[in-house]
């Protein structure tokens, strides 16, 4: 088998659809949150290939791929910040991680 | 690709997804957060095949070294509230979203697995000048994120900032005074209300 670009996409689509399940399923919001991170690595792979397979030439390198992951990588470390606290915030009211139990606006 | 590429991207693409699988099916929010580590640990591995030196090593400070510690942090914070209390629900319904999203997932990943490019060798750049940085390394990515792509770069710093103000007015709960402060306006509000209904 030759590893190639199609490899590497497979891989990174059957990681988001992993990720996407553990999304679906679970009702923990701090295992929601990793199945989260888990959908997010995927994409990352897939902007590192395609960038490894663009990659331009020597003294222009094109690395618009990689630098899209890097910002990737910022703004999922802010996401988890924010999603950390507002689930700490919820167990002081709730006294649950349960996504279920944030149903204030249900009622 | 070379054979040690191939057998590199074999091994940390098999431990990835078992960790990925590990991660979404564990109970235990800890157990879930360590096999997280491991996922995040073989990606690391696979940017290494990619040719992408620099992001593998932010990778593993960022996520590895600050991402799954503060999830660590708040399992430990949260204690045994963290873990599963009450029963399974909708299980139908559940295992009807997951077997549709697997199907999904199984679909695109047969689907874009045809799609192919020539292998591209990166060339070694030659000649000892300034802007001759190695692709993925150091040099070559910083030129590309602080000289191309400075004003995202400033945004992404003012978005940290932000996230840091709010994760801090969001988790920071209440003093005693603030406490009293917001019963006795909720009081008032209530006794108002009460009074027109009257």
């Amino acid at each position: 088998m030759e590893i190639g670009l199609g490899t590497y996409l497979a891989l990174a689509s059957v990681l988001f659809g992993i990720g996407a399940v553990g999304f679906l399923t679970r009702r923990n919001i701090l295992l929601q949150l990793m199945s989260i991170e888990v959908m997010l690595n995927s994409v990352n792979l897939t902007l590192v290939a395609f960038n490894r397979w663009t990659p331009g030439e020597p003294g222009a390198w094109n690395h618009h791929g990689q630098v899209f992951a890097f910002f990737v990588i910022a703004v999922a470390a802010a996401e988890a910040a924010v999603g950390l606290a507002i689930l700490i915030s919820l167990y002081r009211l709730k006294s649950s991680v349960e996504s279920d139990s944030a149903d204030l606006l249900k009622h | 690709m070379s054979a040690g590429g191939e057998l590199i991207f074999l091994f940390c693409g098999f431990i990835a997804v078992v960790t990925a699988v590990l991660t979404v099916s564990l109970r235990t929010p800890l157990r879930a957060a360590v096999a997280l580590l491991g996922h995040i640990l073989s990606l690391a591995g696979l940017y290494l095949t990619l040719h992408a030196h620099l992001l593998a090593a932010i990778q593993l400070m960022v996520y590895a070294g600050a991402v799954v510690v503060l999830f660590i942090f708040v399992i430990m914070l949260i204690g045994p509230g963290a873990e599963p209390k009450t029963k399974t629900k909708w299980l139908t319904l559940r295992v009807g979203a997951a077997s549709l999203m697997a199907m999904v997932g199984a679909t695109l990943a047969f689907g874009v697995s045809s799609i192919d490019r020539p292998y591209v060798d990166i060339d070694q750049c030659r000649g000892a000048a300034a802007e001759c940085g190695q692709f993925g390394g150091v040099d070559a990515l910083s030129d590309a994120i602080f000289r191309q792509s400075a004003v995202p770069f400033e945004l992404v710093s003012v978005l940290l900032l932000v996230a840091i103000i709010a994760a801090v007015a969001v988790a920071r709960g209440h003093s005693p005074a603030e406490k009293k402060a917001i019963e006795a306006r909720r009081a008032a509000q209530g006794g108002a209300a009460g009074g027109e209904g009257a």
